[in-house]
């Protein structure tokens, strides 16, 4: 994303911004510790589903706010994908604005709340801080991204008001439609909102937002920050249709003749990889989102209140090393798992999980074998899995992905005793879109192709972003695909139908 | 949305919902299912479109009381609504003249088999029905059937209709009699594997329904995997359909076991709320 250092200049050239550089010099700034984020207990919150980080006091939020030097060419900006003014938005929580701060975040990033927990900052804004030139922790951009962003919807909640919408433009009667309601999804439709389109969204499942729901659990993303981002749309005008399959209740045609003229595929990668073993049918193998699933969108863990079963493992042997390992992992010890396993083919260097899941999971009391495959699994005569056999690896020679290459260790195989396994090598993208409209050009790993100036796809009118096109990557990867696809549509839009 | 029109009961526990569904309505074809939850705290689960009237933009749902969530349904009364009705799922069946077409329909089985053999005979085949039942007050859909059918035959475990025994033996009666090219076989997965092996050893291509268990019934979970000539697919996307003779019904009735204990623990519990 290209950072636009005119904008972020202006704004850092203001009066209130200058007085408060002059208030405190940088090496006194430089020398305050980085804050340290309050947590439950591991002990406390492996008992349920709450939130594990409480999220900063407003004491310790303007202290942190103390530590950014307010860079002149704030290296921060560029190592975020949608280029948030990060001194902007943190200068005013120093300043105790926090609901201009939180203004400063929504003028581009749609969910703060939502990235300001959930983004990989170690490798994105926070990797670029200056700190790291001076050896000392970087700024904690997401910490403060979630403060300011809880404050402004606590402060909507008790004015029960819909928060204003920052440079509005008059509505034209145009109709676009989103297909999906994950990240990528809201995103552009909030940003054709801004622009003065109908927008619709049409999600295929009961619950809206993707990922962000069925997926990442309640314990790191609270439900209610979710729906409260939908409330917002919904308030700025956004439309949402659920338990609509694009492809199926609606073809893309039918959207036409009801009036549609752009649309945005943002229908995720939901189709769960599996590693084709023996065994892997057996019960009690679950994939990954299926896993998350019955727990986050249906709620078995409150069976049988809630209708949807699942099965509670004694032994649980997660496989993978991303995010949603990590997730599944975790959520198994809520399940009152007596022994939970990331099993992971390379060393924990590679694991391509946040560092923070990474540790709050072995805080948890996860163990890590890593270096390990699963080659076989082994079911009881009912056809439950009682055993996988694993094969120890090493790292080789590194390959594509400049990641060292597992290989097997011949003769290392031996068994350990499971009762439940989670699959959790990954994601492809989900066929049904691609399948379901003629001339969509597609890779041949199933993503569709875009033009990544516009995220235009083959068929004019038609964009598309977040997983469908990347495979699995990031929520803010996702969002940032959403508000490029909603430019390029406004200006293909305006182009087509001048009138408008 | 999704308002129920009309409700009635086939058999003691076989319960007829017509639900408002315009959407569903224009565009399912025969083999396509839906996937249903009756309230917030309600399972999804999936039923298959057992008939629709496009104008009057319904849709037919037959469902059997096995649990809590096909108990609830059954309990709904005109007037009332389906929480979430999403769909039409699953690939429609591949409907062509072939000839002659042996429709095979166990228990429930029968409402899911009614379009696509209806369908079969609109295509110009000769269409012959074979139906089995426990008993003669589960058997539903006989006379909608046999409105149709060029033949239907029926067989019932106890005698108390039609022919005594079980579905294969009725259907061995046809093939040995009768040239078959395509046979049709819903049910439960046991009567799905003996039709199958029945039908392989006098060649007739079959093709079978399956009722996995689901979450989604969109492709994202996994949950309604089976093995389909050593690989394994999803019923939601690649089916529900598949070659009767190439799939692995044992690890599929293993499948089918895996929550017993629990849905047995929320059935009682619920059966525990009606009374
Ligand atoms: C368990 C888990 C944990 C993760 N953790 C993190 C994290 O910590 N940080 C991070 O940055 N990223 C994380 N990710 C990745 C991130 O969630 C995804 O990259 C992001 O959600 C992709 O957004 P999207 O908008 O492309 O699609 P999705 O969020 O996948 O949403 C797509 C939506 O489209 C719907 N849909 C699909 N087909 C149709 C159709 N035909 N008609 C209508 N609707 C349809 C789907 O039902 C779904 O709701 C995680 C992913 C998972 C699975
Ligand atoms: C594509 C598809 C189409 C279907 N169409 C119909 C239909 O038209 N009418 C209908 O009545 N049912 C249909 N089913 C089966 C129906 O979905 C299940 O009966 C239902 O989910 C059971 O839920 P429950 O809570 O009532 O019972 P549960 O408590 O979940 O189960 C009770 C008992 O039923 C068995 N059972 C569970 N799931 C299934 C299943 N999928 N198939 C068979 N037995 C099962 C269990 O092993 C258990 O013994 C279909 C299934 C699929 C996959
Ligand atoms: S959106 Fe993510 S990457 Fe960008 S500043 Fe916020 S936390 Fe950092
Ligand atoms: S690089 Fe670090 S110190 Fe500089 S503006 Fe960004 S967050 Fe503040
Ligand atoms: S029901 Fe989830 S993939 Fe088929």
């Amino acid at each position: 994303m290209p950072v636009d250092f005119q904008d972020l200049s202006a704004d850092r050239g203001q009066k209130w911004r200058e007085d408060l550089r002059a208030a405190l010099a940088a090496k006194e700034r430089s020398a305050l510790p980085r804050v340290k984020m309050p947590e439950l207990a591991p002990a406390e919150r492996i008992k349920g589903f709450r939130e594990v980080n409480s999220g900063l006091n407003e004491e310790m939020a303007v202290r942190e706010a103390k530590r950014c030097l307010d860079c002149i060419t704030p290296s921060c900006v560029s190592g975020c994908p949608v280029g948030i003014n990060i001194p902007g938005f943190i200068k005013r929580i120093e300043a105790g604005d926090f609901l201009a701060a939180a203004r400063k975040l929504k003028e581009t990033n749609a969910l703060p709340a939502v990235c300001g927990r959930v983004c990989p900052q170690e490798v994105q804004c926070e990797s670029k801080c200056v700190y790291h030139k001076m050896k000392k922790p970087p700024v904690a951009v997401g910490y403060l991204e979630r403060f300011a962003s809880d404050c402004e919807r606590s402060e909507r909640r008790a004015a029960g008001a819909a928060a204003p919408v920052p440079g509005a433009e008059a509505a034209n009667g145009s109709r676009v439609a989103a297909i999906g309601s994950g990240p990528a999804s809201l995103t552009f439709a909030g940003q054709m909102a801004r622009f003065g389109f109908r927008v619709t969204v049409f999600e295929a499942l009961h619950e809206l937002a993707g990922v962000l729901s069925y997926g990442i659990p309640e314990f790191r993303l609270p439900k209610g920050i979710v729906r409260s981002e939908i409330a917002y749309l919904e308030s700025i005008g956004v439309v949402f249709e659920r338990n609509v399959v694009v492809g199926k209740t609606l073809s893309m045609d039918d959207l036409k003749s009801q009036g549609f003229q752009g649309f945005f595929i943002g229908s995720g990668a939901g189709l769960p990889k599996f590693m084709h073993i023996p065994g892997e049918n057996a019960i009690g193998i679950y994939s990954s989102n299926e896993y998350l699933t019955r727990v986050n969108l249906m709620r078995a863990y409150q069976f049988p209140e809630y209708d949807t079963p699942i099965v509670r493992g004694r032994r649980v042997a997660v496989i993978g090393g991303g995010n949603t390992a990590m997730d599944s992992v975790r959520t198994a010890v809520r399940l009152g798992a007596e022994k939970a396993m990331i099993v992971y083919r390379r060393s924990e260097e590679e694991m391509p999980a946040r560092i923070e899941e990474v540790h709050h999971a072995k805080e948890e009391g996860v163990e890590f074998l890593t270096l390990t495959n699963p080659v076989e699994y082994v079911p009881d005569a009912s056809g439950r899995v009682k055993q996988m056999k694993v094969q120890n690896m090493e790292l080789g020679a590194a390959d594509d992905s400049g990641r060292r290459r597992p290989v097997a260790i011949a003769g290392s195989e031996h068994l350990i005793d499971v009762d439940t396994v989670v699959v959790g090598v990954g994601t492809d993208p989900n066929p049904l879109i691609p399948r379901s409209i003629p001339g969509l050009e597609v890779s041949k790993w199933g993503t569709i192709v875009v033009d990544e100036e516009t995220m235009g796809t083959s068929l004019p009118g038609v964009y598309a972003g977040g997983d469908i096109v990347r495979g699995g990557a990031t929520v803010i990867l996702a969002m940032g695909d959403g508000k490029k696809a909603a430019e390029a549509l406004r200006d293909f839009l305006r182009r087509e139908f001048p009138a408008g | 949305m999704n308002f129920i029109i009309e409700k009635t009961f086939l058999s003691e526990n076989v319960a007829r919902l017509v639900v408002e569904a315009p959407l569903i309505a224009q565009k399912q074809h025969p083999g396509q299912f839906v996937i249903v939850r009756t309230d917030e705290k309600g399972e999804r689960i999936p039923l298959t479109i057992a008939d629709a009237d496009k104008e009057r933009g319904t849709i037919t749902l037959i469902v059997q009381r096995v649990g809590t969530s096909s108990h609830k349904i059954s309990l709904l009364n005109a007037g009332s609504r389906l929480l979430d009705v999403s769909g039409p799922l699953g690939r429609p069946t591949h409907i062509e003249n072939k000839g002659t077409v042996l429709a095979c329909g166990g228990g429930v089985g029968i409402a899911p088999l009614f379009p696509i053999a209806r369908a079969f005979k609109e295509a110009g085949n000769r269409l012959i029905a074979v139906l089995g039942a426990r008993t003669r007050e589960l058997l539903i859909l006989e006379g909608e059937m046999a409105a149709f059918a060029d033949e239907t035959v029926v067989m019932t475990d106890d005698g108390s209709y039609g022919k005594k025994g079980v579905i294969t033996i009725g259907i061995e009666e046809v093939l040995r009699r009768e040239p078959v090219h395509l046979a049709v076989a819903i049910g439960p997965a046991v009567m799905m594997k003996f039709v199958a092996l029945l039908t392989r050893r006098y060649g007739v291509p079959t093709i079978a329904s399956l009722n996995t268990i689901m979450v989604d019934g969109t492709g994202m979970c996994g949950a309604c995997r089976v093995s389909v000539g050593g690989k394994t697919r999803f019923v939601c996307i690649d089916g529900p359909e598949f070659d009767a003779h190439e799939i692995d019904y044992d690890e599929m009735i293993q499948r089918l076991g895996t929550y017993r204990a629990e849905e047995k623990e929320s059935y009682d519990a619920y059966l525990g709320t009606l009374s």
